[in-house]
């Protein structure tokens, strides 16, 4: 009768009900569940401003948000918390997550449209700490979801790409429309596009350039140690240049060539503008592009090499049919950080006449007016995580092949 | 096939190689055994000129092989070392099919290649023409290297330490397979080994080498009987010389007529087995079959001379 002595007895944190919950607890969600709580009931939500750089009225969830869509909102995000804070499938864990970021999207429209008096053209109302403490909670919570589900290449982007058009439609739809750096932008909308292009442009480019400079000359170095240790010394001191500092050490020779040089000009070559951004920006990225090189040809096997040489390979072959493909993933991977580095750093032209999105944040910056700063910088983070997403499948791609092991 | 004439190599001030004179008959097996840093590799590296002699010449069928562009001269010759060396993001038969696509040849030769090789190494072509290296086991990948090493039919294979990396088991098995297609295909080899067993076992000759210089040359046989050196004495152990020997050849030569009991043993079983077996039965002697056929019997008496001296 009953269950055995042994096992009624069985000792262990299983047999106290503390340690049984302790147990079940995830210790990941449980973090991200206390901070979305704190961020939404202990700080405000929005903050409220009669004009562009008044000071502010913070207000909390309750206060910032009708009834109804206060109590949708802390009731389905107080619910994805409690989801998080359990050890559940991973697929619950990014639906958890992907509510509540859509439930904060839809706070900061409501918010907006509630305290935005009818008609009212001047007054301001930005999300506050606690809703961008808990959009980026929620956005860890969705991505450490997605990242447990161990998603292939295509489902990755494919994630991307619903991200992207979800975002793309509540733009359009003008949900978000009575919400500050909204109303930056319809005061920027004729040179945004064009901003964005540049911007984006700026990045691939030095990125391009990096990469057509960095891996031949890594290739061409890493056999003879002394210029391998010379290519690498003189580019880690490229590095350690502030960036401010470099513009500025360009501008007189730049300058130069422009007036010298003839059809130069023509060219754009000037001390101030896209030339000295796109040159400073490639200077940065030679370091990561061509130590990558180096580590991805250092990590071919050496009897892969032999044997290379030993069928018969001539020095190219050997070079485009086993050393480059084998590199390839760690090449991939240095051009993936130099291109998220420098999509940030392109900031930094705006500074210089370059153009791109930093010409909203130092505007913003000079105005004193903070959400002209986020419409520069928002997009700015968007695209360096959209191309992260991107290059870490290409990454994926190139290792696919020969990747998989004996079932 | 092979000649080496007074060839030399120098790192630096240290000669790996000092002039060394070796000839290897077409359709023999060569092995070159010495201790790690004794040359014998850089001595087998020299052939396909994967390393340049500083001095002397290596003549391939008469031909100086500094006549021809090394990446020319390695297509023609087979290359399989230890560790395999395969190329990990190419399947199987895109392994296999290097040589000859460097050659030229067409899609449906190299195809039918592929398919013989497989099969030569008892490997199913349609289980494993389309794995990556990293899906075989050890001695698979050993296989497909040694396949991708005679895909072009080459006249000459050299092998560094092919069989350094497998156990024991898989090791006898690759090299019976070695002799078997060594024997069909009439390839002359040559075979760097640290493991005098395995050069006793699959040379035709051996060349022992000792810090860079070569210091006995000859049949298995005459090796054990007279050690040039004792360094070439400390290779071949203390007290098996006698095992070895009659490991060297088979009982078919020894049978004479007339009974024996119990089960037969094969014409091509090694002296040493045979004289093993006749221990291990308690029979003085032991009936000799061929495919099923008796042949007569061969007596331990018989078997134990073969450990005579030479």
């Amino acid at each position: 009768m009953g269950e055995p002595f042994a096992t009624r007895m069985r000792p262990g944190p299983d047999a106290r009900p503390a340690g049984r919950i302790l147990a079940g607890l995830d210790p990941m969600g449980t973090v991200f569940a206390g901070l979305l709580s704190l961020s939404l009931l202990a700080l405000p939500l929005m903050i409220e401003r009669p004009n562009r750089i008044a000071a502010g009225t913070s207000l909390m969830a309750w206060s910032a948000l009708p009834a109804a869509a206060a109590l949708a909102v802390l009731g389905i995000v107080g619910f994805a918390a409690a989801l998080l804070t359990l050890r559940v499938a991973p697929s619950v864990r990014l639906a958890a997550g992907a509510s509540a970021l859509l439930l904060l999207g839809l706070a900061a429209g409501w918010a907006a449209d509630h305290l935005t008096p009818p008609g009212d053209r001047y007054s301001r109302v930005s999300p506050d700490a606690g809703w961008w403490l808990a959009f980026v909670v929620a956005g860890l919570a969705a991505g450490d979801g997605l990242a447990r589900l161990r998603p292939g290449p295509g489902t990755r982007i494919a994630a991307l790409a619903a991200v992207t058009v979800l975002a793309g439609l509540a733009l359009r739809s003008g949900f978000w429309d009575n919400l500050s750096i909204m109303r930056e932008y319809a005061g920027h909308s004729d040179t945004f596009g064009r901003e964005v292009r540049i911007h984006i442009g700026l990045a691939l480019s030095s990125v391009t350039v990096a990469a057509l400079i960095g891996i031949p000359a890594a290739i061409l170095a890493r056999p003879v140690p002394a210029l391998r240790r010379t290519l690498l010394g003189f580019l880690n001191i490229l590095q350690t240049i502030p960036s401010m500092a470099l513009f500025g050490m360009l501008i007189a020779p730049l300058a130069w060539i422009g007036r010298s040089v003839p059809g130069a000009a023509e060219l754009g070559i000037a001390g101030i503008g896209p030339a000295p951004a796109l040159v400073a920006l490639s200077a940065y990225a030679l370091l990561p592009v061509a130590a990558a090189t180096v580590a991805g040809l250092d990590a071919v096997p050496g009897p892969v090499r032999d044997a290379a040489q030993g069928v018969g390979m001539t020095g190219r072959q050997r070079l485009f049919q086993v050393d480059l493909p084998l590199a390839l993933p760690a090449l991939l991977t240095g051009i993936r950080i130099v291109l998220v580095q420098n999509i940030g750093l392109a900031v930094i032209a705006g500074l210089v006449g370059g153009g791109g999105l930093g010409v909203f944040v130092f505007q913003g910056i000079s105005q004193n007016a903070g959400d002209l700063v986020l419409l520069g910088a928002l997009p700015t983070v968007a695209l360096a995580s959209g191309s992260a997403v991107l290059l870490d499948a290409a990454i994926a791609v190139s290792r696919g092949r020969g990747a998989e092991r004996a079932p | 096939m092979i000649a080496l004439t007074g060839v030399s190599r120098v790192f630096g001030a240290r000669a790996v190689v000092s002039n060394v004179s070796l000839k290897v008959e077409a359709g023999t097996i060569l092995t070159i055994v010495g201790t790690s840093g004794s040359g014998k590799t850089t001595l087998l590296r020299m052939i396909n000129r994967l390393v340049e002699p500083s001095a002397g010449t290596v003549r391939i069928a008469g031909r100086d092989i500094r006549d021809v562009p090394p990446h020319i001269l390695r297509r023609g010759i087979g290359y399989a070392i230890q560790g395999h060396g395969l190329f990990p993001h190419r399947t199987v038969a895109e392994n296999i099919a290097v040589v000859p696509r460097l050659l030229g040849w067409d899609r449906r030769r190299i195809a039918a290649r592929v398919d013989a090789l497989l099969a030569l190494f008892h490997l199913d072509p349609g289980a494993y023409r389309d794995r990556f290296p990293a899906a075989l086991s050890g001695g698979e990948q050993q296989r497909i290297g040694v396949a991708r090493a005679l895909a072009a039919e080459p006249p000459v294979l050299l092998m560094d330490e092919p069989f350094g990396a497998l156990d024991p088991i898989i090791r006898g098995q690759a090299q019976a397979d070695l002799l078997a297609i060594q024997r069909r295909t009439g390839t002359t080899v040559v075979l760097v080994t640290h493991d005098m067993d395995e050069a006793l076992h699959l040379g035709d000759r051996i060349a022992v080498m000792d810090r860079g210089r070569l210091v006995q040359e000859a049949a298995p046989a005459a090796l054990i009987g007279a050690p040039a050196t004792d360094f070439v004495r400390a290779l071949l152990g203390r007290g098996d010389r006698a095992f070895q020997l009659m490991a060297l050849s088979v009982v078919d030569d020894l049978v004479e007529p007339g009974p024996a009991p119990g089960e037969p043993i094969p014409a091509g079983t090694s002296v040493r087995a045979a004289l093993a077996e006749s221990l291990w039965s308690q029979r003085p002697a032991l009936p000799v079959s061929r495919d099923g056929v008796l042949l007569g019997r061969v007596t331990r008496t018989a078997l134990e001379a073969q450990g005579a001296r030479p």
